[in-house]
């Protein structure tokens, strides 16, 4: 005899064959799909100009030269820790968001679901809807057959293409790339980056669909645990749809009067919800983890509600008080914390973008050897101070010396001329004789002073001597 | 698990004890076509690259890379060496454009430039590590007895850039004859002594006093390499006896000079050391170039 329970390894997967629907929702989901669309494959095509010597590409990540551009912002190396902010910010966002109105961004937002519902307008577009296409595959194959399945996966290619060239052109001079891509003149990165992104598109939005959501991705797994149930689900009413009775398809000559002398509810069980669900679920069993709230099948439900003359909302985007008929509470301590951190992240974003400097300067001694004494006694001190300017045009920098008096400070040249976005280093020599020093390591300040704006910045940094040399109380020295 | 998820499993049909069935659960499909990827990928390895041992030999694979090697183009199999020759040319190129730009221009047109001396600090702190920092440690900081510190003011040779470029391309030689055998201990003493008043450091004025009408006098004639102050003579390489910059004689740290013994015995044993070899043909003039300007800024420069 086997045994009682064998294990499953692996399930083969039920290909799925979303019907096309019309309603609120997905008129939603089209108006966010445009708006998407229109940004991506647009965006690296505006022009935004910031003056001679740089880029007039509105948003480009400029990886060679380290600089982001995005309109009126330029980044630097140094400000990647706001990259890191907003990463933080997105974050947060996402959990405040989804502890509220539920896998919001999964239905509507995310990458995978915004392509996969383009790759499946191509594909009814071609093929034709849900019955059309179960019956095309079951079907021998035919030189039809062939061209449907050819036309489908050569237009599936093509957008997955365009959407790695138009992703690689965010990162080099759009128009150009276009031109350099087809003369074979571009850089390897951008082929690179553009087979990559058309290979995985197809893959992902074209065959994986929604096994990515079920399978690979982690926040459909983890997200679970933001929820609670004031939380935004997209819900059957079991209680209305089953009756005491459980559902029925309609039968002939049987109004809604009778249906409800028979206990049975409001659900007519006609499959559409499961036939219009991106993932292949039936909603009526309750919240699963493979929905991904789109709520495709609450438009589905309420047409047939419609057409049936029964109120709308036997499928709704509600929570699980509101099923019960209670008072939804947004505002638990889970949600007030999400809120107060987003709030903490943007204030702390903001103040580190208003305090934004153009002028970064990093100042290293020389430690080898910490101090030198020079023919005359003085001790000798050395620094490389390296000056980024960050603005988009050329500046020159005055570098002096605060608090260590008798300094003598050599510096060429002085001031320091910086091209536009450009780093530059320079060595200061710093003699001071030992008798007016007090201790072995003096404290002192370097200031940089861009000139013709107010623009300065200071670095602090200490002063080495020998210990047996500093205080005027030597009498060999002089 | 419900029910309905329960498969039929193949068996092989082998059972044993009447009812010990054996399960046939194939690997995944995915796993099995990874795996005969990596046996092509291993195929394909042993035609491109040095794989089977042949005799004495080995197979050495299709790939082809060349190099530069002392400026002749070299094809080889691949192999981890040409693979790194490989890599330094690239890094030579790479480095090309600025020795391109320094080629043809001075000494003091480089060193105006903050571009360029962005390159030379980087770049001359390379060649400085690898051929100077064993006598002048690493940061030039000198090594008494040995070889001066290069980071201070005081320069035996000369501290400009011409006169660093002279020393590191033709090398230096620089010689003080031994005293003993001429001289009386006490003259020696009173020499030392003499020489330590030039900094400050005399304990013993009357001795001193001695020293230096020694120092002065045509018999003994320090003066000839050293001044008639003491300062040194940078065509000869005789050092200045008047700062406190000791080249030769290490300091004592509670004299904070050398004592009078350190001095006596260099006065008697005379000095043949400050050989500095000559780098010209070991070093490509770029390349001194880069070091004197690196040498140069080490201290500040003069
Ligand atoms: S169950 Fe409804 S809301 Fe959830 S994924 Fe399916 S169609 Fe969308
Ligand atoms: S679409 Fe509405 S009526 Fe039809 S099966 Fe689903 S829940 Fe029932």
């Amino acid at each position: 005899m086997a045994t009682e329970h064998p294990l499953v390894f692996h399930d083969p997967r039920q290909r799925v064959y979303p019907r096309s629907v019309k309603g609120t929702f997905r008129s939603i989901k089209h108006g966010i799909l445009l708006l998407a669309y229109t940004v991506f494959f647009l965006l690296p095509y505006v022009r935004w100009d910031r003056g001679p010597n740089f880029p007039d590409q509105a948003i480009l990540f400029d990886l060679p030269h380290r600089a982001f551009y995005i309109f009126g912002l330029t980044m630097w190396p140094q400000e990647v820790i706001w990259l890191a902010i907003f990463l933080l910010f997105a974050a947060v966002l996402l959990f405040f968001v989804t502890g509220i109105a539920g896998r919001v961004f999964c239905g509507y937002f995310c990458f995978q679901t915004l392509w996969t519902d383009l790759y499946m307008t191509i594909e009814r577009w071609v093929e034709g809807d849900r019955t059309a296409r179960m019956r095309l595959d079951k079907e021998p194959w035919s030189f039809r057959k062939l061209r449907l399945k050819f036309e489908k996966h050569a237009l599936w290619i093509g957008v997955a293409f365009l959407t790695g060239v138009s992703f690689a052109a965010y990162f080099t001079d759009a128009f150009d790339l276009w031109r350099d891509f087809f003369l074979l003149q571009a850089a390897p990165a951008a082929y690179i980056t553009t087979l990559i992104l058309t290979a995985t598109t197809y893959t992902m939005a074209g065959l994986m669909r929604e096994q990515v959501c079920t399978s690979f991705c982690p926040y459909g797994r983890f997200q679970s645990v933001m929820f609670d149930e004031n939380t935004k689900i997209v819900a059957y009413d079991v209680a209305r749809g089953e009756g005491s009775q459980g559902r029925a398809k309609p039968k002939k000559g049987t109004g809604p009067e009778e249906r409800k002398a028979a206990g049975h509810g409001d659900c007519i069980d006609c499959g559409l919800c499961v036939q219009v669900c991106p993932t292949g679920i039936d909603i009526r069993n309750g919240l699963q983890y493979q929905c991904i709230s789109c709520g495709l099948c609450i438009d589905a439900c309420n047409n047939v509600m419609d057409s049936v003359k029964l109120p709308k909302g036997l499928i709704s985007y509600t929570s699980e008080k509101e099923l019960r008929n209670e008072k939804v509470n947004h505002w638990t301590p889970k949600t007030l914390g999400y809120a107060a951190v987003l709030l903490a992240v943007a204030v702390w974003f903001a103040f580190s973008m208003a305090n934004r400097s153009t002028l970064v300067v990093d100042v290293q001694q020389e430690r080898q050897p910490l101090y030198v004494q020079l023919s005359d006694g003085r001790i000798q001190n050395k620094y490389e101070i390296k000056v980024t300017n960050k603005q988009g045009q050329a500046a020159s920098y005055a570098i002096d010396v605060l608090g260590l008096p008798q300094a003598e400070v050599q510096i060429s040249p002085n001031p320091l001329q910086v091209g536009a976005g450009r780093a530059l280093g320079t060595t200061v020599y710093i003699k001071v004789p030992p008798a007016s020093l007090k201790e072995s390591k003096t404290h002192f300040n370097f200031r940089i002073k861009q000139q013709g704006s107010g623009e300065s910045a200071r670095y602090e940094t200490d002063f080495y001597a020998p210990e047996e040399m500093v205080g005027g109380d030597d009498d060999d020295e002089g | 698990m419900e029910k309905s998820h329960k498969p039929k499993v193949e068996t092989t049909g082998h059972v044993w004890d009447g009812d010990l069935a054996e399960y046939n659960n194939p690997l995944p499909t995915w796993w099995v076509w990874a795996f005969y990827a990596t046996v092509v990928f291993a195929v394909v390895y042993w035609f491109l690259y040095p794989a089977w041992p042949v005799g004495k030999g080995f197979t050495t694979g299709l790939l082809q890379e060349e190099v530069k090697v002392n400026g002749q183009t070299v094809s080889s199999h691949w192999n981890t060496r040409v693979a790194y020759l490989a890599d330094m040319q690239e890094g030579r190129e790479a480095q090309s454009k600025f020795y391109n730009q320094l080629n043809g221009m001075s000494l003091e047109q480089i060193s105006a430039n903050p571009e360029l001396m962005g390159f030379v600090r980087s770049a001359g702190k390379t060649l400085f590590g690898d051929n100077c920092a064993a006598c002048h440690r690493a940061g030039g900081q000198g090594n008494p007895g040995v070889a001066p510190a290069l980071v201070d003011d005081d320069w035996l040779y000369g501290g400009s850039l011409e006169k660093i470029q002279e020393t590191i391309t033709s090398g230096r030689h620089g010689f003080m004859p031994a005293f003993g055998p001429a001289l009386r201990p006490e003259q020696i003493s009173a020499l030392a002594e003499y020489e330590l008043s030039l900094s400050g450091h005399s304990k013993d004025a009357r001795l001193a006093q001695a020293g230096e009408a020694l120092f002065h006098s045509n018999e003994v004639g320090c003066f000839g390499c050293h001044g008639v102050a003491g300062k040194g003579n940078q065509m000869i390489g005789a050092p200045n006896l008047t700062d406190n910059i000791w080249v030769w004689a290490k300091v004592d740290p509670k004299l904070k000079s050398p004592s009078r013994e350190t001095l006596e015995a260099i006065i008697t044993n005379g000095l043949n050391r400050g050989v500095m070899p000559s780098w010209e043909g070991r070093l490509s003039p770029d390349q001194i170039k880069i070091l004197a300007l690196y040498v140069h800024q080490l201290g500040g420069g003069q």
